[in-house]
């Protein structure tokens, strides 16, 4: 195949090019053309069709998604918003934080641990080229069936890999979560979120900007990974019998990244750059694009200068490949040979591939030939908007007329198979299995991890200052009512922050969802989309960036509306957090938030086979009150243990086990008091001593307070049923060996 | 006093090992790989983590290291050293300790908080403990299997060389449910659990790995 | 080997090229646990092969080297293969040479 240059393309307007199968409809090929005022030589064609990928432009989101600006609360924490590669907070002390979660879901099915550990790789360099150390990471998983047999192939490699590149990295892995349920069989949800601190000063952004600045590649080398990963996997539905491209799955070396990671910070110690970017989808044609034009719009690039892998890739495979572990730097002159030496000590290679221009166009030339002459906004930017059609699917009508029919425990006996029940439910069960795969340890300032609330991490030691975060979705509310489902969900890791004693912040969001093309997958993305908005602008609380994730169906059937939203917060003093359970007998339990009848969209729901019904309401000045109470209370709870998925029984069996210390229940209405899961509500256990005060935080701030009992014993006592420690341990511990060994 | 600590490419824990080392009432000094330079220090630990990606064999580029040859060399002088991890998969490599770490059995990485029984107090950096002493602190390794021959399980069995032990289940399949080994100076130690992410409770499951920090002082002083 | 999407002349010359390769198979000594090898040896009956006894896993480096392999080159492979692509405590290793 000949190089087809800018000057070929202007004398052969004719030439029949393979759009359609790079993933451009012919309307987008049109304006490509419109744009250049000519048709595009083969690599602008394979840069276009990457960088307006579904994955990469976020066509189908962008006109909802621009509500997380509009709707935007005030936030003087806010230090940078929507738009760059993470968003940043200040957390004081002169301290920055930046947090986002990313997707990595249809390569992890073709290849489960490399599909992982890319897509940890990918999230842990966004927050890199921010300017900060990452120090934690977050995993929230979904699989098809617990025993199915795909999920037996996908759930271990997919383990193996978050654990085998975060641990290499040296990131402490403080949470996530493990969701089963047929809806995700043959669509799992790999979404990685990364956490890193810095000096405000030390914050970057992605810009190219100063004439004659150098453009600078580092990292791997390149070669043939992935080549159409983004435009092909992310941006189709799977057929019935499997992905009808050829996968391309990229491979990630864990090593190359964390030596990476180490230069790069003595880079930016040193001042010595004016803009970076990392290379994720799209390679390098999204780096050099989204530099220019973050800048004014002038690049030149020797596209042969990249140092290769592979020395037989034509320029259009290097601009489309997805090679792992590389990033983009903008230098000025009288810093390179610094930039070099540091480079040279971590032993990283590093190409100068450019420089930064007067112009408004970026310019790729291979051999001196130049073959991209594009306006970089238009490839990086000013992708096709669409305005997808929508309309509310047939079943929300039906389901949410439907009531729940489910058996309601009565007897004791009926009461106490319940909770074990519960308790061992692949939903519910004990996640040691998983969880253990994964260091929790290093860098020596994880205060809270798996199974707790939030994760949390240390982020000076003198102050005690920490941060915590926690990622949380509710698939089965946001399909009986994807606004509600949205908001609730941003309750719930909000209420999981301010459980252990931090205040929220800010929030980031990864929005799964099936093809943007089914009107009614459309219309759930909308109707999320505007309860997250809704209800982060009520809450204070800004969305700092995110993840969309379309096209997770197999055939017509898309998955359940999974929109996972991570809040963080911060703690001034990680000494003086609540713990999730206690070790001491003769403590109060008691219950936070009143609870109603919210079984529909429940774990016992979905144990009995029951989708219907209508999601509770999300009352977020409720849930801000309690938060309240939660922040103040801090100073005397000697524990607080937020209630989710399974209810009050899930919540009691977690903290009984935690520490082996059992408790005296004592419930009216205990069938529905236990499985109910109505949100915002908190146990917590206080000093007897204590009650007046949690008496009057609770009456000031017009939250409910009801009795639960008291810690003690060997055994759950839930009125006349008696659950021994060792029986409730075994139900909850063993799921998870039983099925995957 | 002063201990060196050893950062290879990819190593991971050597912040954390500074930070022990520091709370057990030492200076730590930083070591770079490609330096062949002690920078006077009295005793040298090499850390946690992935140097190399484990690339080969965990530890296998790494012994090759500028730095190795004077650690070796001061080693067999008797300058205490502790390999911590990767450290003593390090250690195994270079052949200062015997034996060789392999994948655990379960083939999983296993990040636990692991009982261990100390059984050789008499070493520069066990003698905080007492013997039979039992302690808690984090296991976190993918290939931590202690292998060696018949022959060589005998003479470290015979000798007293081992200096801990796993206690309960064999969390990944060491013969002898070996955690750590010395050499026959008792100056050289590896051990795969990590002591110093077991300083304070803030952090660790308890602080019962600071006596591995301390003990190296005491070790100093005679 | 597969024509690519966007193949360059160069990727085309190279899939018409053949090389000199010498081999170092590295394995772990008889007496040393392999998990590995159990495991595979595990999963092949339940996915109905019934034909190993047992199975071992092993290593296997393959260098290039520019024209014919010469006895002098493979001498200097044995002793990187000695030092360096194995671990004598627990491995054993082969050297041959491939066309």
């Amino acid at each position: 195949m000949a190089l087809d240059t800018v000057v070929i393309a202007k004398s052969t307007p004719d030439t029949v090019q393979p759009f359609a199968e790079l993933g451009l409809k012919p309307d987008e090929y049109a304006r490509i053309k419109e744009i250049l005022g000519r048709r595009p030589t083969s690599s602008e064609l394979a840069m276009y069709s990457v960088m307006w990928s579904e994955h990469c432009s976020y066509k189908s989101s962008k006109v909802h998604l621009k509500q997380f600006g509009e709707k935007a609360p005030y936030s003087d924490a806010l230090l940078v918003g929507i738009g760059e590669n993470a968003g940043v907070v200040d957390v004081g002390q002169g301290y920055a934080v930046t947090f986002k979660i990313e997707s990595h879901n249809h390569p992890s099915f073709i290849e489960p641990y490399q599909g992982a550990a890319t897509g940890v790789g990918g999230i842990v360099r966004d927050i890199l080229t921010m300017g900060a150390r990452p120090i934690a990471i977050m995993d929230p998983l979904r699989f098809g069936p617990a025993d199915a047999p795909d999920t037996r192939r996908v759930l271990p490699g997919i383990v193996a890999g978050v654990g085998g590149y975060g641990n290499c990295l040296g990131l402490p892995n403080i949470g996530g979560e493990i969701t089963f349920d047929e809806t995700y069989a043959g669509n799992p949800l790999v979404n990685a979120l990364c956490v890193g601190v810095m000096k405000h000063s030390d914050i970057k952004l992605a810009k190219a900007a100063g004439a004659g600045n150098l453009v600078v590649l580092f990292g791997a080398k390149t070669g043939g990974d992935g080549i159409g990963g983004v435009s092909v996997l992310a941006s189709e539905t799977f057929g019935a019998s499997g992905p009808a491209k050829r996968p391309s799955v990229q491979v990630g070396d864990p090593f190359v990244e964390k030596v990476l990671i180490e230069c790069s910070l003595e880079i930016f110690a040193e001042d010595l750059v004016v803009g970076i970017q990392d290379l994720g989808g799209a390679g390098l044609s999204c780096a050099t694009s989204e530099l220019a034009s973050g800048g004014s719009g002038g690049m030149k690039v020797q596209l042969d200068k990249v140092p290769l892998r592979d020395p037989s890739l034509s320029p259009e495979e290097i601009l489309m490949s997805e090679s792992q572990e590389r990033m983009c730097a903008i230098v000025e002159p009288s810093k390179i040979a610094r930039f070099l030496e540091i480079c040279a000590k971590w032993d990283v290679t590093v190409t100068v591939i450019g420089e930064v221009t007067d112009g408004k166009h970026l310019e790729i030339t291979w051999n001196g030939e130049l073959i991209v002459d594009v306006p970089p906004r238009t490839v990086a930017h000013d992708g096709p908007v669409y305005n997808r059609p929508m309309a509310q699917p047939a079943y929300i009508d039906q389901v949410n007329n439907q009531k729940v029919i489910v058996p309601i425990p009565t007897t004791a006996a009926e009461i106490k198979a319940a909770v074990l029940k519960l308790a061992g439910a692949p939903n519910l069960a004990d996640k040691s299995w998983v969880t253990s795969q994964y260091d929790k340890y290093v860098q020596g300032n994880t205060i809270q991890s798996q199974p707790d609330d939030s994760g949390m991490v240390r982020i000076d030691e003198k102050t005690q200052l920490g941060v915590a975060i926690s990622t949380d979705a509710n698939a089965n509310w946001s399909y009986l009512n994807p606004y509600q489902g949205a908001k609730l969900a941003l309750a719930e890791a909000a209420r999981n922050i301010a459980t252990a004693g931090a205040r929220p912040l800010a929030v980031t969001n990864c929005l799964n969802f099936g093809s943007p093309e089914d009107p009614g997958v459309m219309w759930q993305f909308a109707e999320s989309v505007r309860g997250l908005a809704d209800g982060c602008l009520e809450m204070g609380l800004p969305v700092t960036g995110g993840n969309v994730s379309f096209y997770n169906q197999t055939g017509s059937v898309a998955i359940l509306p999974t929109p996972v939203i991570g809040v963080l917060g911060v703690i001034q003093d990680v000494r003086k957090r609540t713990p999730m359970s206690f070790t001491e007998s003769d403590l109060e339990l008691y219950l936070l938030g009143e609870t109603g009848e919210d079984v529909a969209g429940s774990e016992w729901a979905f144990l009995h086979n029951q989708r219907v019904g209508q999601s509770p309401v999300a009352d977020l000045a409720r849930e801000m009150r309690l938060i309240e109470v939660l922040l103040v209370g801090n100073s005397f709870f000697v524990a607080a243990h937020d209630l989710s998925q399974g209810g009050l029984s899930a919540g009691l069996t977690e903290m009984v086990l935690r520490h082996k210390v059992g408790a005296t229940i004592s419930l009216d209405n205990p069938g529905i008091a236990l499985i109910s899961e109505t949100p915002g509500r908190v146990i917590v256990a206080i000093n007897k001593s204590d009650y007046a005060k949690l008496e009057a935080l609770a009456v000031k701030n017009e939250i409910k307070v009801s009795r639960l009992g008291t810690t003690g014993g060997d055994s759950l006592i839930i009125n006349e049923s008696i659950i021994p420690l060792s029986e409730l341990s075994k139900a909850h511990t063993s799921t998870f060996s039983d099925l995957f060994g | 006093m002063r201990i060196g600590v050893i950062t290879f490419p990819g190593t991971l824990d050597d912040r954390d090992a500074a930070r022990a080392v520091v709370a057990g009432g030492a200076q730590a000094i930083s070591l770079w790989h490609a330096d062949a330079d002690l920078k006077k220090v009295d005793a040298v630990i090499l850390p946690g983590g992935f140097s190399y990606g484990d690339y080969l064999r965990c530890g296998a580029i790494s012994r090759f290291a500028p730095v190795m040859e004077l650690v070796i060399e001061a080693a067999n002088n008797g300058m205490p050293v502790l390999g911590i991890c990767n450290g003593f998969q390090v250690l195994a490599e270079s052949h200062l300790l015997p034996g060789a770490l392999t994948r655990n059995s379960d083939l999983h990485f296993l990040c636990c908080d692991q009982e261990l029984e100390i059984v050789n107090n008499k070493t520069a950096w066990t003698n905080s403990y007492s013997v039979g002493e039992k302690i808690v602190i984090p296991l976190k390794n993918g290939e931590g299997s202690y292998q060696c021959d018949d022959q060589t399980l005998a003479m470290l069995e015979g000798e007293g060389r081992v200096i801990a032990r796993y206690v309960g289940e064999n969390p990944n399949g060491s013969r002898n449910l070996i955690a750590g080994i010395t050499n026959a100076k008792g100056n050289v130690v590896g051990l795969m659990p990590h002591p110093e992410h077991a300083i304070d409770e803030l952090t660790g499951p308890t602080a019962q790995g600071l006596g591995f920090f301390t003990s190296i002082l005491n070790a100093m002083v005679k | 080997m597969k024509k690519r999407f966007f193949e360059s002349p160069a990727a085309s010359f190279k899939r018409e090229q053949t090389m000199a390769t010498i081999v170092v198979d590295v394995m772990l000594k008889p007496e040393i646990l392999d998990p590995q090898g159990n495991a595979v040896a595990s999963a092949l009956p339940r996915l109905g092969f019934t034909f190993a006894t047992s199975v071992r896993q092993g290593k296997r480096f393959e260098i290039e080297v520019e024209g014919d392999v010469t006895p002098a080159q493979l001498t200097e492979v044995e002793k990187a293969a000695e030092v360096l692509l194995s671990n004598p405590v627990i491995e054993n290793y082969t050297v041959r040479v491939e066309k």
